[in-house]
């Protein structure tokens, strides 16, 4: 990071105009990260289910408005896309389909309250200790030309961070596979499943190995019922 | 100051049309519907043909009782009729009607994200609506929207993608502006794509299972009244308007048309919205129904494959031609 940030941003950065007399961009941006963090602590902290993922939405689109200030358009629209989109559709629907109680619900807690707060607290630290690390009193030139519009964000990723980018794909890839080789039933899984399920009062689990292979005709009778 | 009065009549002008165009595809789909149909449809509001009946619906709806259930989570019962109208007027400033920086509301670096990514937080409004109003059928009907959205909103993005790749640029003015006739038979099965995947994402007929009023009664706005409701049926004649816009912007060449694109480019524009509409309003007519499985079926084995392999052949042209 130390290496290659400097050369590429040294065109982007302005003189140290010091922390007194800030800009209008400046107070917005600051006021939009406190309702950022003001919306992910009640995330984490409300006893209601669905508020909770509702708040994340404030918490990931005030994300989004910090990234629209530092002029990084598309990081913007693509953090909205994913995770405003469908991370947080996936997560309520998640929701809807186990348990959406309205009103509080009394167990939404854990045990782990207090060691999750520490594991927090370090992951942040780490984070601002990498970023004030990494740029130190580097400024964006907010007024000139976009230093975050879609050519620039492209030519840096693929310029700079292309074998980053290549192995995380990679290991989305991998997760994708896992998925679906979880989610697939197995044959065998699948027959004794279905036996017990048509007599559930069946004291003994017939031996898949044993028992003879289903009719398939039966079987496609059966998957269509269910 | 000059900067100011422009922008604030390009927002005037935008707001307008997100009051008016709804209204105008509404009215359209009750008279086509009846006519397809063997009927008349609206004949006495307004005397000519029933123009006014959807400014009478309008009031009709003002004057009802605003009823929150007592059950509801009332704050998000009622926040959530703004959470599915809003998006839809901010991807509105986005769209370009005419040639020229000076015939669109703002132009936007990363326009097809803008809109994608803006357009999939009006889907939040029918989940809102559809848990907060403590009813199964609407809990039933947000949890078919979430499941409808989560297997079109892959395709339509790839659809979307490949245009961008055709052009070579994510902004919606950059993409007319590198448009080429041939694009439409180079691009057919990304634009059949987008538009199936954007009914289904509309839940419009044949994709309304979550609101199926045959099964669910009306699915998340079961328990919706008066102008809240109205807000929900001004959302979806919106999201028609806006989802044809986005084909014939990405699709169809937006303003380029075979003459007359210096004056009348907005015409073109205007005259394949319309068509698109149209076409809307006669497939609710003419499809039944799609059951769960058939739209999951549709999305993963059909349009998933064909968004990937317009992908691929979009690639490949266009390394042939550089």
């Amino acid at each position: 990071m130390h290496s290659v940030a400097p050369s590429v941003l040294a065109a982007a950065v302005a003189d140290h105009p010091g922390f007194l007399s800030p800009t209008g961009v400046e107070i917005a941006f600051v006021l939009v990260g406190l309702t950022t963090l003001g919306a992910a602590v009640i995330t984490v902290t409300t006893r209601q289910l669905v508020h909770a993922a509702l708040w994340l939405v404030v918490a990931l689109g005030g994300l989004a408005v910090e990234y629209l200030l530092l002029t990084a358009e598309f990081i913007a629209w693509v953090q909205v896309l994913i995770y405003v989109g469908s991370i947080v559709v996936l997560l309520l629907f998640g929701l809807m389909l186990t348990r959406a109680p309205i009103g509080r619900s009394p167990d939404a807690d854990s045990g782990n309250r207090w060691i999750a707060l520490g594991v927090a607290l370090a992951s942040a630290a780490a984070l601002v200790w990498v970023v004030v690390d990494a740029f130190r009193t580097t400024w964006i030139d907010l007024e000139g030309p976009a230093q975050g519009s879609t050519a620039v964000t492209g030519a840096f990723l693929f310029r700079n961070w292309v074998l980053p980018f290549e192995a995380l794909s990679v290991l989305l890839l991998a997760a994708l596979v896992g998925a679906i080789v979880l989610s697939r039933k197995h044959d065998t899984d699948t027959a004794v499943r279905r036996d017990t399920a048509v007599r559930p009062d069946t004291a003994v689990r017939p031996d898949p190995a044993v028992r003879p292979a289903p009719d398939p005709a039966d079987r496609r009778g059966k998957e269509e019922q269910s | 100051m000059n900067d100011v009065s422009d922008v604030a009549l390009r927002l005037a002008i935008v707001f307008v049309v997100f009051l008016v165009a709804p209204l105008l595809v509404g009215q359209t789909e009750h008279k086509v519907m009846a006519h397809m149909q063997g009927r008349l449809g609206p004949m006495y509001a307004g005397g000519f043909h029933g123009w006014a009946q959807l400014v009478a619906d309008g009031v009709k709806f003002a004057q009802k009782e605003d009823v929150v259930p007592a059950a509801a989570d009332r704050r998000v019962f009622q926040l959530a009729p703004a959470v599915a109208l809003l998006p839809y007027l901010l991807v509105l400033v986005a769209i370009p009607v005419g040639p020229g920086d000076g015939a669109v509301g703002q132009v936007i670096d990363a326009g097809i994200f803008f809109v994608l990514a803006v357009m999939g937080i009006g889907v939040l409004g029918s989940l809102m609506a559809g848990w907060a109003s403590a009813n199964k059928f609407s809990l039933l009907g947000g949890l078919r929207t979430a499941a409808q959205l989560l297997s079109y909103e892959l395709p339509m993005l790839l659809a979307a993608a490949s245009v961008a790749m055709a052009a070579g640029t994510v902004s919606l003015t950059g993409i007319l502006d590198a448009f080429e006739w041939w694009w439409l038979p180079w691009q057919i099965a990304g634009a059949l794509v987008f538009f199936v995947a954007g009914l289904a994402e509309l839940q419009r007929p044949p994709f309304d299972m979550p609101v199926a009023d045959s099964e669910i009664i009306f699915g998340a706005y079961t328990e919706y009244t008066g102008l809240r409701f109205a807000l929900f049926l001004l959302a979806e004649y919106a999201g028609i308007v806006i989802l044809c816009a986005l084909t014939t912007v990405l699709f169809l060449g937006g303003w380029h048309g075979p003459f007359g694109a210096d004056g009348l480019g907005w015409l073109w524009t205007l005259l394949k919205t319309a068509l698109l509409a149209f076409v809307v309003i006669w497939l609710r007519v003419s499809y039944p129904r799609l059951r769960e499985d058939q739209l999951q079926k549709l999305a993963w084995t059909t349009l998933v494959p064909l968004a990937l392999a317009q992908i691929a052949l979009t690639g490949i042209v266009k390394v042939a031609i550089n």
